[in-house]
């Protein structure tokens, strides 16, 4: 499914980076240490974290990650929303905890393996 | 080939942009994308050692049709322990850098791990040379 499909099911609001809403997401990863990211997320992978600032576009362009979705209301500065247009990341926001997040995001897969 | 990047110390807007303008020119030169994740992951995390410990330095990095060597240099503090400094989980940075994700003590294991050669030379009060090498084929 492609980051814009997503974003009409799930409660999520997009904040930049809306000229990657056609990336498509195969699987994800889910935390906040940045060097754990680096070593594990894969490329088209969309990722569930709490850090809201520049150097997470940046690990999210380097790895080709589809797109970045942040927790518990936190809101991303000024420039990591300038950093995500420029990099055409989508930047999603969601008021949900990554556990819940993922729960939803796990409903949507099964709903749409059905 | 041959790039040269000059790395700011404690620049958190712009750390990381020699390794995303390696991995835009791996990508033209059409570099299998498995290798150039490993390139990306090793110089990135080189690269923030260099703005998180080590107030910035330079980045050489030769591309060849057999492999890409990096060798980034730093005027830092140096690591006094290079064995200890490898460990999983070890690391010195502040509390204002874990904040931001970084400093859980992976980065140079994950050098380790994603790189084909991995030399570092570390001098106290001098600064830090580390050496990677990725094979192409
Ligand atoms: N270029 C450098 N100059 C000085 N110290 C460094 C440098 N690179 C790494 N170190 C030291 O090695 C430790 C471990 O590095 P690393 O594995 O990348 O973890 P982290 O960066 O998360 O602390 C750092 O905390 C720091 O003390
Ligand atoms: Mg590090």
């Amino acid at each position: 499914m492609t980051v814009k499909e997503l974003l009409e099911i799930v409660p999520i609001k997009l904040a930049a980076g809306k000229d990657g809403l056609n990336n498509e997401i195969e699987g994800g990863h889910v935390g906040d240490l940045l060097s754990f990211v680096m070593a594990h997320a894969k490329e088209k992978n969309v990722w569930v974290t709490i850090q809201g600032h520049i150097n997470s576009v940046a690990v999210a362009s380097l790895l080709g990650l589809s797109a970045i979705i942040l927790t518990e209301n936190v809101t991303p500065d000024d420039e990591m929303l300038r950093k995500a247009d420029e990099e055409s990341i989508p930047v999603l926001c969601t008021a949900l905890n990554s556990f819940d997040m993922v729960c939803k995001l796990s409903s949507i897969c099964s709903i749409m393996e059905e | 080939m041959k790039l040269h990047y000059q790395v700011d110390g404690d620049n958190f807007l712009v750390a990381g942009e020699a390794s995303a303008s390696l991995k835009r020119t791996l990508k033209q030169l059409g570099i299998d994308s498995s290798i150039i994740r490993k390139i990306s992951i090793s110089m990135y995390e080189a690269e923030m050692n260099m703005v998180i410990h080590a107030y910035g330095g330079v980045i050489d990095v030769e591309i060849s049709t057999d492999k890409v060597h990096i060798l980034l240099k730093d005027k830092g503090p140096g690591i006094p322990d290079i064995d200890l400094a490898m460990k999983e989980g070890y690391s010195t940075a502040s509390h204002e850098i874990r904040e931001l994700g970084f400093g859980a003590g992976m980065g140079l294991p994950n050098m380790k791990r994603y790189s084909d050669h991995l030399n570092i030379y570390s001098e106290v009060g001098v600064g830090t040379t580390v050496e990677i090498i990725v094979f192409l084929m």
